[in-house]
């Protein structure tokens, strides 16, 4: 991926529930070919911000621009939630995990193509008649699926239950089928939290491929620093609602008021932060 | 008692002293419930005041055989759900798994003898007759209920417009068969569209009071507009069906004598036998064929977790309402069927009941089963008749069947799930179903 350029710009997002002001005046922007981390303490609006960028919620007030790699621009304000993933090509996962438990692996990401497959079905009569243009599209969809199976080491679990997987099987899982969609902006909710180390190291090499091999910026939410330093390119810090820092993993990881609202120090070095941010 | 289990099976009995207290307890519930409903008994006395009687004997029979049953089932289940599989050996298991396979074809080469066997049997054809009416009913009813997990009480309102769709078009513009099947369909998925779209934000219990109340105003209308429905009184005489043109009758130019054979009501009958298996397997094809396809697929993720379906871009309104109208399109086969078969429809056919009937047979036969639904339909209604004679014990029976198979198959009799596809090289698996009605 050469072609930089936001592909997506919040501007001024609110998002308040009765009087509880979730998210509050967050401008942002996450670059093509990026990944863009939101990171912050319990409770600060990280899910909220991605519920409003998926359409999930309707935002008090704000601006979200998408721009797509051939020039289109999409409000995503103006979209319901599943046109955001039909054609603003935005496509989240959850925090807590949203499987189709009962449906086979392989199910669930063919489900995933139910677009492309369904303008291939002609209102499903191509699909009734058995067409030959229809049959080639579940092909490829299969073969589509196949390939993020082998890319997500779940080959051998396809023709199982999603329900039946192990967690960390399903977060993957959870991965693979928003990469079904081809997505040029992929939202990942806390994709690490309950892997262990060497699952996280995992997905870490996952989502570098993605970023550097798919025509797909990230926006992640994640806790484990771990993730969050080694693959961000680009870190956004929100603390109740209100955006306090932004910038390289670097510059993050040293200012002294992320870490004094999230990040935290060893027990000696407190007062002197405490000192810096002037409290 | 002995907490290690016999063999392989994990089978947790509980020691004697607390079986017995669960005894009790069931037993003393059984008592507190069936105190009015058994023991106390109101007659006509001779001066036509009420009367008071006890009945007893009657109540302890009952309590004591809820002591023993629920004694006995602590004793040899303990605590966990009563498994009908659990205690059998693998080698069963497994032929029981091939006869499950050869269940369908073999269920339909009968379906395709009945008439050839029970040719004299009138009473037996009507009895297919109206067995396959309701493995057709719940062959719809199960791409609403079992493969799009959308709870529907009203059913039976899309097989009322159905009929009366079919016997107004042909009594007032004197259509055939052939026309208002097809017209009656598209009606009545026309209706699943109109119910689908206040619902479409309810799920559940919310979802099925409103399917509910529709299939009630539907009844009710068809009951009050005197000057189109005919109101109580119904429709007489609609046109019988007719063998593509040659109707059965013993006059010139009828099926027989077209034919050559000797007039027989019953030419009537196997006729109307196929064509309502036909129908039937025409609803099977479709809805089977659909759960391969994107839309069926879509209605089982719907199912499975509507938000998760909308974050991939599927637009769950269209899905819900496509599921609500190939539902009740097939609805509306069945209900023009039934208008051609009887002769005579009036609001009366279309109560709850039938809709509740309908429904058991789809959870009984276990949702998203095509083979499932269609054993529980012949068993229900099979078991209906086999009981006629005890009219009063019919429901009692009917209702402890429906109790044991909830307690022995919470999923149905066939809780299987066929996966829509599978990667080539792999051989068939069967999954369970994890989540069933929402
Ligand atoms: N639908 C809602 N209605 C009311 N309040 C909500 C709603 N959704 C979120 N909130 C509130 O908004 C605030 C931010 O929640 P959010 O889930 O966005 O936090 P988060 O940063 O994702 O936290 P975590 O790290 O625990 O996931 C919380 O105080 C939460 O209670
Ligand atoms: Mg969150």
């Amino acid at each position: 991926m050469t072609a930089t350029g936001p592909i997506l710009s919040v501007e001024r997002l609110a998002m308040r529930f009765g009087g509880l002001v979730a998210v509050d005046e967050l401008s942002f922007t996450a670059e093509r070919g990026r990944i863009t981390a939101l990171i912050g303490p319990n409770g600060a609006g990280k899910t909220t911000v991605f519920n409003c960028i998926t359409g999930f919620y309707k935002p008090s007030a704000g601006m979200m621009r998408l721009v797509h790699p051939d020039g289109a621009v999409f409000l995503l304000e103006r979209l319901l939630d599943f046109r955001i993933a039909q054609i603003a090509r935005v496509t989240r996962t959850f925090q807590n995990i949203r499987l189709f438990p009962g449906m086979t692996v392989l199910e669930n990401l063919v489900v995933a193509q139910h677009n492309t497959l369904m303008d291939a079905s002609v209102f499903t009569f191509a699909g009734l008649l058995g067409l030959k243009s229809y049959t080639a599209a579940e092909r490829t969809a299969v073969d589509k699926a196949r390939y993020w199976l082998d890319r997500t080491g779940l080959i051998a679990r396809t023709d199982d239950a999603a329900g039946s997987l192990a967690y960390g099987e399903q977060r993957r899982l959870e991965i693979a089928r928003a990469m079904c969609t081809e997505p040029v902006l992929l939202c990942l909710d806390e994709p690490a939290a309950g892997l262990n180390a060497r699952e996280s190291a995992e997905l870490n090499g996952l989502l570098k491929f993605i970023r550097n091999q798919q025509a797909t910026s990230i926006l992640l939410i994640e806790h484990d620093m771990s993730v969050v330093m080694e693959i961000s390119d680009h870190i956004v810090v929100l603390d109740y609602g209100v955006k306090i820092a932004d910038g390289s993993p670097e510059a993050i990881r040293n200012d002294p008021k992320v870490i004094a609202a999230y990040l935290g120090v060893e027990d000696d070095e407190v007062e002197k932060v405490e000192a810096e941010v002037g409290l | 008692m002995n907490i290690q289990a016999s063999g392989t099976n994990r089978r947790i009995s509980l020691p004697l002293a607390a079986a017995l207290k669960d005894a009790i307890f069931s037993a003393l519930i059984a008592f507190g419930l069936f105190v009015f409903l058994i023991g106390l008994h109101t007659d006509q006395g001779p001066t036509g005041a009420l009367v008071v009687t006890t009945r007893l004997p009657q109540l302890a029979m009952l309590v004591g055989a809820v002591f023993a049953g629920s004694l006995a089932r602590a004793l040899i289940f303990g605590r966990e759900p009563i498994g009908l599989g659990r205690g059998l050996p693998p080698w069963l298991m497994r032929i029981a798994q091939h006869a499950g396979r050869l269940a369908g074809p073999a269920l339909l080469v009968f379906a395709l003898l009945v008439p050839v066997l029970f040719y004299h049997n009138r009473y037996l054809l009507d009895l297919g007759i109206l067995v396959l009416t309701y493995v057709m009913l719940g062959w719809g009813l199960n791409i609403v209920v079992g493969l799009a997990g959308l709870l529907d009480l009203g059913y039976v309102a899309f097989y009322a417009v159905g009929a009366y769709s079919y016997a107004l078009l042909a009594q007032n513009f004197g259509l055939s068969f052939w026309i208002c099947l097809p017209l009656a369909g598209i009606l009545a998925a026309f209706w699943g569209v109109l119910l689908g779209f206040p619902v479409l934000r309810l799920r559940g219990d919310y979802l099925a009071i409103v399917t509910l109340a529709f299939g009630e105003i539907i009844r009710l209308v068809l009951l009050n507009w005197q000057s189109f429905t005919g109101g109580p009184n119904g429709i007489a005489s609609i046109p019988r069906p007719s063998f593509f043109g040659l109707p059965f009758n013993d006059e010139e130019g009828g099926f027989a004598a077209t034919f050559g054979l000797e007039f027989s009501p019953t030419h009537r009958i196997v006729f109307l036998f196929y064509l309502i298996l036909a129908l039937a397997l025409v609803t099977n094809w479709v809805a089977k064929r659909m759960r391969r396809l994107p839309v069926g697929r879509a209605w089982e993720a719907m199912r499975e977790d509507e938000i998760a379906c909308r974050s991939l871009g599927i637009n769950t309104t269209n899905t819900k309402l496509t599921a609500f109208a190939m539902g009740a399109m097939f609805g509306g086969f069945a209900g023009a069927f039934f208008a051609t078969r009887q002769g005579f429809i009036s609001p009366e056919s279309f109560a709850f009941g039938e809709s509740a009937l309908v429904l058991a047979i789809v959870v009984l036969g276990g949702m998203g089963s095509q083979i499932g639904v269609a054993v529980a339909a012949l068993a229900m209604l099979g078991g209906f008749e086999l009981y006629r004679e005890f009219e009063h014990y019919r429901m009692l029976v009917f209702g402890f069947a429906m109790v044991t198979i909830m307690i022995w198959r919470p999923r149905g009799l066939v809780a299987t799930r066929e996966p829509s596809l599978y990667l080539a090289t792999h051989k068939p698996a069967v999954s369970p179903v994890k989540q069933g009605l929402k």
